[in-house]
């Protein structure tokens, strides 16, 4: 599914974040990377998601190698086969809950009323369809944020993370429904915590240290 | 504690330059074009101002006759009484091609004047020159040079000390100049009078006795176009403050967590606002000086035109020449401050009520101004409402600019409910998910770049407005000009008895001679020329009237009625089927009113003969020549050759026509160019919103671009986002711009000119207009948008990043 191979990156004027990472996700599979702040975990996930390019190395997803990839073939990639959950929610200000559920499902042609409604149900979100995301709490928008990505049935789902911004309670809360719907409908899960209780749940793990796989 | 609070406040403006310039140029945009109109304006008055003490006696009471002119009986008889009084006569005549304010006096009793001594020091036979039977006619220097060819004028000098426009001479000249022999228009009371004099009440009941009012005149004869270049002013000072309000509102409100920081160390929020209100004096004050130097450069660019202006359209003396005047400066300073201070009440305001713990962000900022589209809406139509009222309360033209003020500013206030009920509508119509974004996203940034739009709402309802009734009066003029100007060619004789000879020379080589001569009368109190015309279907055919009784034409002919033209009707409340005084026991009916655009002064035509059995020594040595338009060059070639008139004697029809548009042309350069600087600051207040949104923009788009767009689509889209505003801003603008054209043309033209135009519609300047406004609102958005293209990856992650 994701296959990360002898990848660097380096922002200009900075020392190298990644150097020569390499890691691989099958389809199905959650995975866990886990490291101290700025080791470099959020940018591999970026790359994972074809969010930002690459120096050296190369990164498959799904069968295609994003070193080929220009901005709108990554692009479309990003719409077609990955979600992205992040900490800070990240939902559109300006659309409804209902619409920023099935919004990057419609963006990739590949909306399912039946899932999306499904989604909101188990989401808990049934009640807050018209409700903009100012007006509800960070778990109600994390959840919204989880119902986002699921809806468009991604083949990998990429969580910066995913519960950081939330208390104990409600992350919990919304880890179980986010590890539950992702195993009912099967797309891999690479999640980025620095939280070893959440680390503990996923199928396997990797830790990040000074930019290399410890 | 003082310091640090200042630091902290100051490193804002260090981390956002682009804003910090953009507030700058708002303010200086806004105080460059209201001081520029103010400079045009000082510049004025003082001309005025000064032409009133060069013709001296401004500080001296005088004596006049209430309806009209004195004979020079009542003077002489006067003097026999002991009083020791100075004679004016005054009136505008044309010099050759030069349309004059010739002032005639006696230079032996008249008080020092500064014309007079200036040329008597350069040459002491001015006195006597002047007093000889050819007299001496005294011009500032350009008159000087351009009266120098015509034919048949006495000498002429040049002095820097007659004003602008001004022939200064003999008043036995200037009564015949003028065709006003024996008339005096007032009697200036001189300072030293011997004791015991009859009182002047019981002298001479019938004549008053009033303050000076030198300059008075001339300064209540413009004050309308003054009042234009004011209001036009106003309004670019308003669209220059929206970029003040917009730049100093986003500022505060990015800097909302910054004084929750500053208040929660211990700063008390009264010295915090205190410091920042010292903060935006200062700025205030950079940029007001900055709009000075730039206003500066303005007036100094238009004043030429502007002068033209006032004295081909009043008279008026106005120098071309800019100075630099201390109340100018401190005027343009106060307004900037004042400007700021108003722009940024409302932040500021907010921030002394912010709590503590209040949250920072654009949305909360875009709710608050959504709740306020209501009231908006209310205030726009209360405002549009209380302009309506304001014009029935008010007559004149303090009404019809209360209503114009009412109504732009009302349609102003209304225009983002309106475009946020539009946006709604569009999203409600709308399928797909980026459309439906789109619509729904740029209803979000409404609050951020409203008052940008509602600038360019403003500049291009003025654009429509001044646009469709310049254009209204182009067409209603040219189409006037044709029927004013019918004759073939015009030609000016070198004196009276060149003219008779001309005449019998013309009578077999062409179809008609036809006189033009006229002169000075006094209705109710102000100068009426009366024309004298022969009996010719030229002018029954041709000539503009607006209204007429029955069998105008014959009763004109025979002299047993007048022709009066609009501006005099309408000032003199006087319409057909009135009778009007011309003079002592001359009162005709009015036949008819005719337009006569151009002409600020009242006029009238009744027949020939009837007009010099009133006036006598009329000149007659200019005349219309009816011929076929082919022989013209051929005829012009003649009569030079025989008479040996010069160039400027000789005036085809159409040159007459070229000449008298250029001149028209002319008046409305200022308009124009305030009209282009107004949607130029428009443009720039778009542009500035965008810029400043910038850094709140990126959260909005990040996570778009995020789910699978890339940044040159999301750029074409912000791109499209501004288009779509501008474009329905543009259509909104189209009603309101009628409105004002509607309101220029029917209330602000009938107070300011006297005369009313009717209304043309332009459908072609619309859609330049138009392209004009997309082509401002894209360039506009065009720079946001290419930095978006152009942004990297990395920076719009920062959006994601966890410690942000």
């Amino acid at each position: 599914m994701l296959q990360i191979e002898n990848v660097s990156k380096t922002y200009p004027g900075a020392r190298p974040v990644l150097q020569g990472v390499s890691l691989h996700l099958d389809a199905g599979e959650t995975l866990a990377l886990t490291g101290e702040s700025g080791s470099g975990k959020s940018t591999l996930l970026h790359l994972a998601g074809a969010l930002d390019g690459f120096d050296n190395g190369e990164i498959t997803l799904d069968g295609t190698r994003l070193s080929r990839l220009d901005d709108s073939g990554r692009a479309a990639l990003r719409r077609g086969c990955v979600a992205l959950v992040f900490q800070q929610f990240n939902l559109i200000p300006s659309l409804t809950v209902a619409q920023n559920l099935s919004f990057h499902a419609r963006l990739a042609g590949r909306q399912d009323p039946a899932w999306t409604k499904d989604l909101t149900e188990r989401l808990g979100l049934g009640e807050l369809g018209a409700r903009y995301p100012e007006q509800l709490s960070g778990g109600q928008q994390q959840r919204v944020a989880i119902g986002r990505a699921l809806a468009a049935r991604p083949a990998l789902l990429l969580a910066d993370e995913p519960t950081g911004n939330l208390d104990e309670t409600a992350s919990n809360a919304v880890l179980d429904l986010m590890l539950e719907l992702v195993r009912d409908s099967g797309p891999a899960l690479f999640l980025v915590t620095h939280s070893e209780r959440i680390a503990a749940r996923l199928d396997r793990r990797a830790h990040l240290s000074g930019g290399r796989i410890a | 504690m003082i310091g640090a609070a200042c630091q902290a406040l100051a490193s804002h403006w260090r981390r956002h330059p682009l804003q910090l310039g953009t507030l700058l140029a708002g303010l200086a945009l806004a105080t460059a074009l209201w001081s520029a109109v103010q400079a045009i304006n000082a510049e004025a008055r003082a001309s005025y101002a000064r032409a009133a003490s060069q013709i001296g006696g401004a500080t001296l009471d005088v004596l006049e006759a209430p309806g009209g002119p004195m004979s020079r009986a009542r003077y002489v008889a006067l003097r026999r009484a002991g009083w020791q009084l100075s004679p004016v006569l005054e009136g505008r005549t044309r010099l050759g091609e030069e349309q004059v304010t010739l002032l005639g006096l006696d230079p032996l009793t008249h008080p020092p004047l500064p014309a007079f001594e200036a040329a008597m020091q350069a040459d002491q036979a001015v006195l006597a020159q002047m007093l000889t039977q050819r007299g001496l006619l005294l011009a500032p220097p350009e008159l000087v040079a351009a009266l120098s060819d015509v034919p048949g004028l006495p000498p002429l000098r040049a002095s820097d000390s007659v004003p602008p426009g001004m022939v200064i001479t003999d008043i036995g000249l200037a009564e015949r100049l003028l065709a006003r022999p024996g008339q005096i228009d007032r009697l200036l009371i001189l300072p030293q009078q011997p004791m015991q004099l009859t009182p002047l009440d019981q002298l001479a009941p019938d004549l008053q006795r009033r303050a000076s009012r030198a300059g008075a005149d001339t300064a209540r004869l413009t004050d309308s176009f003054h009042l234009n270049l004011t209001a036009f002013g106003l309004l670019s000072f308003a669209v220059g403050l929206f970029i003040v309000h917009g730049t100093v509102g986003l500022a505060f409100e990015q800097r909302r967590a910054m004084v929750r920081t500053l208040r929660a160390l211990g700063l008390p929020v009264r010295l915090l606002a205190g410091l920042m209100l010292a903060e935006l004096l200062a700025l205030a004050l950079v940029g007001g000086l900055l709009g000075l130097g730039l206003g500066y450069l303005v007036a100094a660019a238009l004043l030429p035109d502007v002068a033209a202006t006032l004295r081909g359209l009043y008279g008026a003396p106005v120098a071309g020449g800019l100075s630099l005047r201390p109340s100018w400066i401190a005027g343009g300073l106060a307004m900037a401050l004042l400007g700021t201070l108003a722009a940024s009440a409302q932040a500021l305001w907010r921030m002394l009520r912010m709590p503590l713990l209040s949250a920072p962000g654009l949305q909360a900022w875009a709710q608050r101004a959504a709740q306020g589209d209501r009231r908006m809406a209310l205030a726009g139509l209360g405002l549009i409402a209380s302009g309506i009222a304001a014009l029935g309360l008010v007559k004149g033209l303090i009404g019809g600019f209360a209503l114009i003020g009412g109504l732009m500013l009302g349609a102003a206030l209304l225009l983002p409910p309106i475009l946020a009920a539009l946006l709604g509508l569009g999203r409600h119509l709308t399928r797909g998910p980026l459309g439906e974004w789109l619509w729904a996203d740029t209803r979000a940034q409404l609050p951020g770049i409203g008052l940008a739009l509602m600038a360019l709402l403003l500049a291009l309802a003025a654009n429509i407005g001044v646009g469709t009734m310049v254009s209204s009066f182009r067409l209603t003029f040219t189409g006037w000009l044709d029927q004013r100007l019918v004759s073939e060619l015009y030609l000016t004789a070198r004196d009276d008895a060149q003219g008779a000879e001309i005449v019998r020379w013309l009578a077999p080589r062409s179809d008609a001679v036809l006189p033009i001569r006229a002169a000075e009368f006094t209705v109710q109190g102000n100068p009426v020329t009366v024309y004298g015309v022969v009996d010719h279907p030229t002018y029954r055919d041709n000539w503009p009237l607006l209204e007429h009784g029955p069998d105008a034409w014959a009763q004109v002919n025979a002299g047993q009625a007048v022709f009066i033209n609009e501006q005099l009707a309408r000032r003199a409340d006087l319409w057909t089927g009135d009778a009007v005084q011309l003079a002592p026991g001359w009162v005709l009916p009015v036949a008819g009113i005719y337009s006569d655009y151009g002409n600020p002064t009242g006029q009238a035509i009744t027949a020939l003969p009837a007009l010099l059995a009133h006036a006598r020594a009329v000149p007659n040595r200019r005349f219309g020549v009816r011929i076929a338009p082919g022989a013209v060059p051929d005829l012009i070639e003649a009569l030079r050759a025989k008479f040996d008139l010069p160039a400027s004697a000789l005036i085809d029809q159409a040159g007459l026509k070229s000449r008298s548009l250029a001149v028209f042309d002319k008046t409305f350069v200022v308009t124009g160019a305030l009209n282009l600087l107004t949607l130029g600051v428009a443009g720039f207040a778009i542009l500035t919103s965008l810029l400043t949104l910038w850094s709140l923009r990126l959260p909005q788009l990040a996570p778009v671009w995020a789910l699978g767009l890339t940044r040159g689509r999301l750029a074409r889209l912000e791109l499209a986002r501004s288009l779509l505003l501008a474009t329905f801003t543009a259509l909104l603008a189209l009603p309101l711009g009628l409105a004002l054209a509607w309101v220029l043309l029917a209330v602000i033209n009938v107070q300011a000119f006297g005369w009313r135009l009717p209304m043309f519609l332009f459908p072609l300047d619309w859609l330049r207009l138009f392209v004009l406004a997309l082509l401002a609102a894209g360039l506009a958005a065009a720079l946001p948008a290419r930095r978006l293209y152009r942004l990297p990856p990395s920076e719009l992650l920062k959006v994601f990043a966890n410690a942000r």
